[in-house]
Parts: structure tokens; C-alpha cells; sequence
């Protein structure tokens, strides 16, 4: 056997490139297809016709609709042959030609008489054909062979037409579900993997039918299962009734978690691991049921096999993420992989030992990572940078180190993303830890000296201006600040400008140094630089310009906009340059939330569903201009808020109508936005009744009749209700749309006589949102800082019994109407706890911020609200708006 | 029709299974999931995975990595590289199985002379034999002599049953045959 080899390896030198198909060329194999057609087949040479064909669709070529065909068509003539090499060929080759509908019709008969066939082999195969490029109607007339396939003694057949069903079954499954008798039957196989197909087929069959999946697990846990994989499928199914069950079931054993446990002990590695990772899924597992499944795959880890290692080492990374002190046993064998030549595996290690690791073995930890960064991949660094940033949240006494390690990497090559994955944690640690916040910045500041990436070091001399003023001897600071003004490209020239403003700003005795730089930067080659340079002058107060007074430059310099750029955006473009300048404040605040669905639809194709309504306007400009040219309204002042439109109707009924809450500081107006849908009325004189009884506090001043309401175009009515100044008055009200209908003659004339009539519609709500901005904050630990604890009220509500963690996060929002901050609006699966960050402006401008955490406990949801305002009574009302909701 | 979105994790399913040569060029592919659904996608993806697993050492044991939210195992053997992807969430001893089933299949069929060069001459074969291996994702058969057993039995002419010839003897003339003619 090795002399050959050998001598193989010898020629190979002089035809290093050598292929049997070299030089191979479509149109000329298409040509050598005509052998197909001969009266005497040659079955081996039109076998090599076909491999050469297939190698040509394997490369990636494609054959045109007509080659196609023509090559379809001639294969056709092979089935005359009686070589069953050939035949096999044939099989694959018009698998691979996909026919269409009316081609197939050309070899179904041939495909149905090899499906009948003695042979086993053709049998399979002809049923794995044509099962394949078959269409729905062909499959009632061979159900009836399927039905035997399955219960065929051939096990090659049963699973050929099993797998088969799996496939029609996504298709047709009407038709796969009349053979769930003979698919029972072939579960009970003694053909090992004839089990596993029928198994997958019955459990796809019957997956919506809960109680059937809990009886076949049931039986089957207690029976003899032949092969691993159809073992690894009943754990997965055993695990969905566990899922399942325990909904509703009561504390106490857990259902077939012995089987579960017993699978452990299976010969079959496959099988071990599956029924280990199973058993670390369980919902609520407890530390007891943990241990024999941590237990395998701590032996797995030392196993010769990378694939095992690997496995193991993964499902442990998820479990160290919930149970940490389950893992730690693993620690020693954990760390002997940190040394793993798959890379993938001492990754998953070391961000395992990151998350379990104790304070003192982070020193030694840390050495054994920094000789292990420098030969993975950037998206591994990722993964490591992330695990060391939370351990160092965990134990902040050992940021020296820590922060030692990242400034290290920070030095070396990498891509923007690691970098940035650096920084960010830096930065977290800068804000968390006191304690690292000079020798933080110090590495941030190092690190712009050589830094290729404009948006971090903008970022950084961002971040620079803000905490660096602050720190014991900001002046160290300046150097390299206005390193970045000589050195760089006009972008981080302007964020230096910037940066050197809020150093003059904060610190007295940095000032005319300050002034001194900046009047450099005044002969800046670049526009931006040079205006900003102005600019900070003329606030800082250089020069004898009479300066802003000390808090407005403060506030301008540090404050982010508290104007949506977007509402910035239009209302700058409407500005018309004239004697009076452009004020800010006029800019709305609103932010304009999608709805849900729409959101979805973004970035796939704009689907129809998702467009939005046409109707009347709804964007808060739209709303101001409207109601600003009704005269009545004229004296309510300025626009509050404008909430999204309620319905007051069902879907389709005869006239559609909804709501919007126009909220002013001592009135509230009803849009309500009518459409009739009967083409043969018209209506007059429409108003909408309300009864405000169970809302004392609102009286109405006038309400705004539509004149007419023709069909399918949409008017509005108004009504206005009075309200104590400034209070956020809640209550309830009922409405009765009231008109005049005519009837429309078919050319569209309507009769002179009409009859009055009267519609209910549902109630409608005003509610503490309806009095809540959402507006939003760019950082909000600043924005809590600086707001401080003078108005701060904090208490603990219990939320009883929620579906999730999620659902009571979002129902507090939603009662509260405020604008979520930094996704914290977003639970991950599965948490036990959950913070969020709230903020908005309340009504008299008051500007509210909330700080949620949440915990839950089986299903029972606990909360700590906080929050902080401008004035006690709003911050006392927050938290009655959470305690009557 | 996409197999793997509604039937996920409720049974293993294979997204493709490749055969490259040393160069990280086609020998034989086989695609299962709609995941890369253009040509450009799929030697994209060939591409990345040749990168950034042919300096490893699976010669002796198959390995492992996760590429792009995908378990991909692998093998080396001689000049050709064996791979088997997966979903991320899958069990990766199952994928790891049907590698093995793949790769001991092809050491039978090509007679352990597992290099490019004999690949190509009995293409045939191993195009069967990937096809014997999975159908439409789901796997069919991982035991490696199972699948060459079921992929030589074609070769034979008048469906001549296994145990007349052996697997070998038969593939001999199978093989020799095509290649022959393949030169000319």
C-alpha cells in the first residue's frame, strides 16, 4: 500500500496542478450530452458525461433555462439503461437540474416504476427524487407507496421515504399527517436509524399537540431506543415537556429529569453531552440537579478530542453566566486550556474563569491572559476585553491591575472594533471606580498620542473635557490636548478646540493659558476649527468680550442639547432669516416614536402592512399649526403634548373614528378624527357628546362641530375641556358622535332632508402619561448627577405575579410615558433583575428623571423607584402615578 | 421552503458539507440552507472558513470552531480539507459524527489514497457519497463503511449484491475505469 504512495508523490511534481477536468469548457460538455441520445447507450461514458456536468454546477456555473432543459430532457433517455451505476448518476443529476413542474411530469412515470422496483437501492432513491422536485398534486397519487416505503423491511427505503415526509411535511402537511399510523409503527424499528428519522417525523407531526409529545416521551423514556441520534432527539423532546409542564406544575420533583440524569451514563459521548447541556437549560435548575451534568463536562475538558473540549467548555461559559459557583469546581481544568492550541477553546476558558474567578486568583489570571492575547484573533480580544471589564465591576479593589492590562493591550495592534472595546471599558471603569479615574485618563490620553482612529479620539477628548477638569492637576492634561490641534486631521483638531474650552471654562487658573490656545487656532486652515476656536473665546470671555454670564456658558459648554437633533434639523430648515433671531426653545421636544410595526418593517422592504395610515397629520408640527388656526384655541397657550391617536371605534364599522389629547397648561382639546364609510351618507353637523362626569375636575368651554362628512374623507371635530392650571388632572369620559345624516342618490346629489342621529363610541381616558414628555437625556448618569437629591423620593412596590420581567418593565414604562435611555428598555432573557433609566419632561416644564430596578422572584415582580426633579410635588407625584397604576 | 427555520433545534440539521483542496478551492460542495443563497455568498463563506482554519493541525483529530454564528468541524487529510457546519446552537459531537461518517466514507471509496488528485478521477463517488450522507439537511447515515457500502453498491454492474465482490474489488474497477477515460 505505502509503495505506491510513494511513488504518486514522486509525479506529482511535475503535474502539481493536475485535474482530471482540467481545461473543462460547458459548451463543449454540453456537445459530449448528445451521447445520451444514442440507440446503444454507453453507460460508463455517459456516467462520466454526468460527473463532468455536475463537477461544472459544483464550481458554480450555471446552465441556462434552455441548456437546462435540453440537459434534463437527455438524461430522460438513461432510464432505458439498465446500469444501475448510471441510474445512480441519473438520480443525482436531476436533483440537481430542479425541473420544473412540466418537466417533471416527463419522469414521474419512470421514477414510479423504480419506486416499485425490486431493487433496494432504486427503490430509496427513486422516492428521495422524486419527493424531491415533486409538487403537491403529483403527491396523492404516490402517497399509497410512500405509506409501505415507510414500513418497508429495508430500513434504506423506510428512511428514504421518512426523511422525505419530514420534507413534504413543510409543504403539504395535510398529506404527511395521514400516515402518522405507519410512522408510529416505523418509531418501533429495530433499524436503528429508521427510529431516528421516524421519531423526527412523528415529533414534527405532532409538535402543536402538547399532550401527544408528552405521551410519545412518555413511552418511549420507559422503551429501548436503538441509535444515539434518535437518543439525542428524545432528550430535546424530553426537555420541551419539561419546559412545558413545569408552567403549571407545583414545587417537588422535577418530570423525567431521572431520564435526563440516566441519559449521562449513555455509552454514546453524543448522548452524554446532549442530556448535560439539557439539564443546564432547565428553567429554575437548582444546584443539585446541576451537579451530574458539570460533572461529565468537567471530564470532557480533559479529553483528547478538541470537539469535546470545545462542547464542554462552551456549555459551561452559559452555565458560569447564571450558576458561577456550580462552574468553579472546573476552575483547575479550565486553566489548563487557556494553553489549548484551539483557540476557540482557550477563549471560552478564559472568559469562563473570568466570570468565576475570586478576587485573589485575579493576578495570576491576568498574567497567564496577557501572554495568551497576542496570538488570537481581534474578535476574541473582544470577547476577553468584555469578560475582564465585568470582572473588574465585580471586584473594583483590584482595578489596578485591571486597568494595567487594558492599557497594555490598548499599545498594541488591532482593529478599530477592539480598540473601541477597549476604550469603552476604560471608560466604564473611569465612571465606576474613582479611584481609576486618573490613571484611566492618563492611558486614554497616551493612547491618542498614536491613535488612527478619528472617532475614538474624538470620543476620548469628548470624555477628556468633560472628567479631566476635575481631576487634582487638570493642567497635566493641556499637552497633550493641544498635541491633537498641531497633529491631526480637522476633525479631532475641532473636538480638541472643544476640549480646551471646557478646561478654560472649569478651571480659573488655566484660563488665560487657555485663551492663549485657542487664539492659535484662530489661523486654522480648516473652517470648523477656526469657528469653534471664536466662538469659545467670545462665551469664555477673552478679550474683554462681554462674556455669558459663568452658568449659561457652563450649561452650553456641558449640557447635551435637550432638543432632539432631528426636530433641530426641521425647525432650522423653516427658519426664515429675518430681524428676529432663531430661538431653541421654539424647537419641539417631542420625540416622534415609530410605531412598533413600522419599526419592524424598516430595513426589509417597505411591506404594505407596515405603511402608515394616511389620514390627517399627526407630527407635532402639524398639530401646533392646525390648532394655532382655530381662534378658540388661539388663548390656551402653548402646546404641551399631543398624544398618539386613540381609537374610539371597532375596525370597519360604519364610521371610524379616533382621538387625540391635545394638552395645554390649563385646557384640554379632543381632536377627534372621523371617517365615514357608507358611500351612499352623507353627514352634517357632526359633533361628539362627552360626559364628564366621572372626570370632576374638566369642564367644557366649546366644542367645534364639522360641517359636513362626506364619504372616505376624513374631518375633525374639536372639544375643549378646562382644567386647574398646571395640575395633571386625570379622569374619564364617554362619547356620542351626533350628526345629520342624508342619503346620496347614485349620481352623488344628496337629499335636502336629513335625520338626526346619534353613534356610541368607547370611552376615552386622560391619564398622568398624557402629561409626560418623553425626552430624552444623552448621558444620564450625568444628567442624575447634576440634578441631585434635593427633590428625590425613592420607595419599593411590589408588582405581584407578571408574565416576565420584560412585560413589567414595559408596562411601568408605559404607564409612566417616559422616553427610556441607553436601551435600558431592553431585558435580556432570562434576568433575574433588570434596571432602567427614565426621563421626560413633565407638564410646567418640569424636567423628571427615574431610575427603575426591578428583581423578580418566580413570577412575583418587586420594584425601587427613583426619582429625581426640579420640585418635590411632581416627584411625590411620579410615584403616585405608580402606585395607582 | 426553508427547513431550517421551522424545524430548529427540535432535530439536528446540517448547512453544508465541503471539500476543499489545499488551496481552499472547490473539490465537492453541498449546500443545505438558504443562509448563503448566492454563489458569491457560498465562496465567500468557503473563503473565510479555508482562512481561518488551514493553519490549525487537524490531521489527527477532527476540530472545531464558531465562524459567524456557525459550528464548523473540520479534518485535514493530505491535500484536502473536510468541513461539516452546523447552526450555532447545535450539538456539536452530532456534527462532529457526520464529519467522521463523511470522512471515513471517502477514506473506504478512494481506498485510503484520500488526496485531491484521486478525489477528482471518482468525483462521481464522492458526489454520492455526500448525497448518501444527508438529504436536505437532515442527516441520513453518519456510519462511514454504511455509507460507502450504500455508495459502491451502485458501481456494480446488474446490481450485484455486496457480498459477491468486495467493497474494494468493486470500487477498483469502478474507479479505474472512469479515471481512464477521464484522461483521454
Amino acid at each position: 500500500m505505502a509503495q505506491p504512495l510513494v511513488k504518486k508523490d514522486d509525479d506529482r511534481d511535475d503535474e502539481a496542478d493536475y485535474s482530471p477536468f482540467l481545461g473543462i469548457e460547458k459548451g463543449a460538455v454540453l456537445q459530449e450530452a448528445r451521447v445520451f441520445n444514442d440507440p446503444q447507450l454507453d453507460p460508463r461514458r455517459c456516467s462520466q458525461v454526468i460527473t463532468k456536468l455536475l463537477y461544472l454546477l459544483n464550481q458554480g456555473e450555471t446552465f441556462t433555462k434552455v441548456e437546462a432543459t435540453e440537459v434534463f430532457f437527455a438524461v430522460t433517455k438513461l432510464f432505458q439503461s439498465k446500469d444501475t451505476g448510471l441510474r445512480r448518476m441519473v438520480y443525482l443529476m436531476i436533483k440537481e437540474l430542479s425541473p420544473s413542474a412540466d418537466e417533471v411530469i416527463i419522469v414521474t412515470s419512470s421514477l414510479m416504476k423504480d419506486m416499485n422496483s425490486k431493487t433496494d437501492m432504486y427503490r430509496a432513491n427513486a422516492i428521495r427524487v422524486l419527493c424531491r422536485i415533486t409538487d403537491g398534486t403529483l403527491l396523492t397519487q404516490i402517497e399509497r407507496y410512500l405509506k409501505q416505503a415507510i414500513v418497508d423491511k429495508n430500513p434504506v427505503v423506510a428512511s428514504a421515504a421518512l426523511v422525505s415526509g419530514v420534507h413534504i411535511l413543510q409543504t403539504n402537511p395535510e398529506i404527511v399527517k395521514r400516515w402518522s399510523n405507519e410512522v408510529q409503527e416505523a418509531v418501533q424499528s429495530r433499524a436503528a436509524l429508521v427510529q431516528f428519522h421516524a421519531l423526527a417525523l412523528l415529533h414534527q407531526i405532532r409538535q402543536n399537540d402538547r399532550l401527544a409529545v408528552s405521551k410519545l416521551v412518555t413511552s418511549l423514556t420507559r422503551g429501548t431506543v436503538r441509535s444515539p441520534l434518535a437518543q439525542c432527539l428524545l432528550i430535546r423532546y424530553t426537555s420541551q415537556v419539561i419546559r412545558e409542564s413545569s408552567q403549571n406544575s407545583q414545587t417537588g420533583d422535577r418530570p423525567f429529569y431521572d431520564y435526563l440524569e440516566a441519559c449521562l451514563r449513555h455509552k454514546a459521548e453524543m448522548v452524554i453531552f446532549e442530556a448535560a447541556r439539557a439539564i443546564t437549560e432547565l428553567s429554575g435548575v437548582t444546584s443539585r440537579e446541576l451537579t451530574p451534568a458539570i460533572t461529565v463536562l468537567q471530564l470532557f475538558l480533559s479529553s483528547s478530542k478538541p470537539v469535546l473540549r470545545f462542547a464542554a467548555v462552551r456549555t459551561l461559559n452559559k452555565v458560569a453566566m447564571t450558576h458561577p459557583l456550580a462552574v468553579t469546581n472546573c476552575n483547575i481544568d479550565m486553566e489548563s486550556l487557556i494553553s489549548d492550541q484551539n483557540r476557540s477553546i482557550a477563549t471560552l476558558a478564559i472568559t469562563t474563569l473570568l466570570k468565576t474567578g475570586n478576587e485573589s486568583s485575579v493576578d495570576r489570571l491576568m498574567k497567564q491572559i496577557t501572554n495568551f492575547m497576542s496570538d488570537i484573533a481581534d474578535e476574541f480580544k473582544i470577547v476577553v476585553v468584555e469578560a475582564i471589564r465585568s470582572l473588574c465591576l465585580k471586584f473594583p479593589l483590584k482595578y489596578r491591575s485591571l486597568m494595567n492590562f487594558l492599557s497594555n493591550i490598548l499599545r498594541e495592534e488591532g482593529g478599530f472594533e477592539y480598540k473601541k472595546a477597549i476604550v469603552d471599558s476604560i471608560v466604564i471603569l473611569i465612571r465606576d471606580i474613582p479611584d481609576a479615574k486618573e490613571s484611566g485618563l492618563f492611558h486614554l490620553c497616551e493612547f491618542i498620542e498614536d491613535c488612527e482612529f478619528t472617532y475614538l479620539s474624538t470620543q476620548i477628548l469628548h470624555f477628556l473635557g468633560n472628567e479631566g477638569p476635575k481631576t487634582s492637576d487638570p493642567s497635566k492634561y493641556i499637552r497633550y490636548i493641544y498635541n491633537r490641534v498641531i497633529l491631526e486631521n480637522p476633525t479631532v483638531r475641532a473636538s480638541a478646540v472643544s476640549t480646551l474650552a471646557k478646561f478654560g471654562a472649569l478651571v480659573d487658573a488655566l484660563k488665560p493659558r487657555i485663551f492663549v490656545l485657542l487664539r492659535r487656532c484662530l489661523f486654522d486652515s480648516d473652517d470648523e476649527v477656526r469657528d469653534r476656536a471664536t466662538l469659545y473665546l467670545n462665551t469664555l470671555g477673552a478679550d474683554g468680550f462681554v462674556g455669558e454670564t459663568e452658568k449659561d456658558v457652563k450649561e452650553f459648554l456641558f449640557d447635551s442639547l435637550d432638543v432632539p437633533l432631528v426636530n433641530l434639523q426641521t425647525s432650522l430648515q423653516n427658519y426664515e432669516p429675518s430681524e428676529e433671531p432663531f430661538d431653541i426653545s421654539s424647537v419641539p421636544r417631542e420625540v416622534k416614536t415609530q410605531p412598533l410595526a413600522e419599526k419592524k418593517a424598516t430595513g426589509k422592504k417597505p411591506a404594505g402592512l407596515g405603511a402608515p395610515p394616511s389620514g390627517p397629520p399627526s407630527t407635532v408640527d402639524a398639530y401646533e399649526k392646525l390648532l394655532s388656526s382655530i381662534s378658540e384655541f388661539s388663548s390656551f397657550g402653548k402646546l404641551f403634548k399631543s398624544s398618539a391617536p386613540v381609537e374610539l371605534t371597532e375596525a370597519e364599522t360604519e364610521y371610524a373614528v379616533n382621538v387625540v389629547k391635545h394638552i395645554y397648561d390649563g385646557h384640554v382639546v379632543f381632536q377627534y378624527n372621523c371617517t365615514n364609510t357608507i358611500p351612499t351618507q352623507l353627514l352634517e353637523n357632526v359633533t361628539v357628546f362627552v360626559d364628564s362626569s366621572e372626570a370632576e375636575e374638566f369642564e367644557e368651554v366649546v366644542s367645534k362641530p364639522l360641517r359636513t362628512l362626506p364619504y372616505d374623507s376624513p374631518g375633525q371635530t374639536f372639544v375643549a375641556f378646562g382644567k386647574p392650571e398646571g395640575v395633571p388632572a386625570v379622569g374619564k369620559f364617554s362619547n356620542v358622535l351626533k350628526f345629520i345624516v342624508k342619503e346620496v342618490d347614485s349620481s352623488g346629489e344628496a337629499d335636502d332632508d336629513g335625520v338626526e342621529d346619534e353613534y356610541q363610541l368607547e370611552d376615552l381616558e386622560v391619564v398622568p402619561a398624557d402629561y409626560m414628555l418623553k425626552v430624552g437625556v444623552a448621558n444620564f448618569r450625568n444628567a442624575w448627577e447634576s440634578m441631585g437629591d434635593d427633590c428625590e423620593r425613592v420607595d419599593e412596590y411590589g408588582l405581584g405575579v407578571r408574565e416576565s420581567l420584560a412585560e413589567a418593565v414595559s408596562a411601568v414604562i408605559n404607564i409612566l410615558g417616559m422616553q427610556p435611555c441607553e436601551g435600558t428598555e431592553n431585558v435580556p432573557n432570562n434576568s433575574r433583575s433588570h434596571n432602567c433609566l427614565l426621563s421626560g419632561v413633565f407638564i410646567g416644564n418640569i424636567r423628571v428623571l427615574v431610575r427603575l430596578a426591578f428583581g423578580i422572584d418566580g413570577r412575583q415582580v418587586a420594584m425601587k423607584l427613583s426619582v429625581r426633579s426640579e420640585d418635590q410635588s411632581i416627584s411625590d407625584a411620579i410615584h403616585d402615578i405608580v402606585a395607582n397604576g | 421552503m426553508n427547513l431550517h427555520v421551522i424545524i430548529q433545534e427540535s432535530f439536528p440539521t446540517i448547512k453544508n458539507i465541503l471539500l476543499l483542496d489545499s488551496e481552499g478551492k472547490r473539490v465537492a460542495v453541498k449546500y443545505y440552507s438558504d443562509d448563503w443563497p448566492t454563489l458569491d455568498a457560498k465562496l465567500s463563506f468557503e473563503k473565510s472558513i479555508f482562512a481561518k482554519t488551514m493553519k490549525t493541525n487537524a490531521r489527527t483529530e477532527a476540530e472545531i470552531t464558531m465562524f459567524d454564528d456557525y459550528i464548523v468541524v473540520y479534518k485535514f487529510v493530505q491535500d484536502l480539507h473536510f468541513f461539516v457546519t452546523g447552526g450555532s446552537e447545535e450539538n456539536e459531537l452530532i456534527l462532529a459524527s457526520v464529519l467522521q461518517g463523511f470522512y471515513d466514507a471517502i477514506g473506504l471509496l478512494l481506498r485510503n489514497s484520500v488526496d485531491k488528485r484521486t478525489a477528482l478521477e471518482n468525483l462521481d463517488l464522492i458526489l454520492l457519497c455526500i448525497d448518501e450522507i444527508v438529504d436536505g439537511g437532515i442527516i441520513l447515515e453518519t456510519d462511514g463503511s454504511a455509507i460507502a457500502g450504500k455508495v459502491a453498491s451502485n458501481g456494480i454492474d446488474g446490481g450485484a449484491s455486496l457480498s459477491e465482490q468486495t467493497i474494494s474489488q468493486a470500487l477498483a474497477t469502478a474507479r479505474e475505469h472512469l479515471a481512464r477515460s477521464l484522461l483521454k
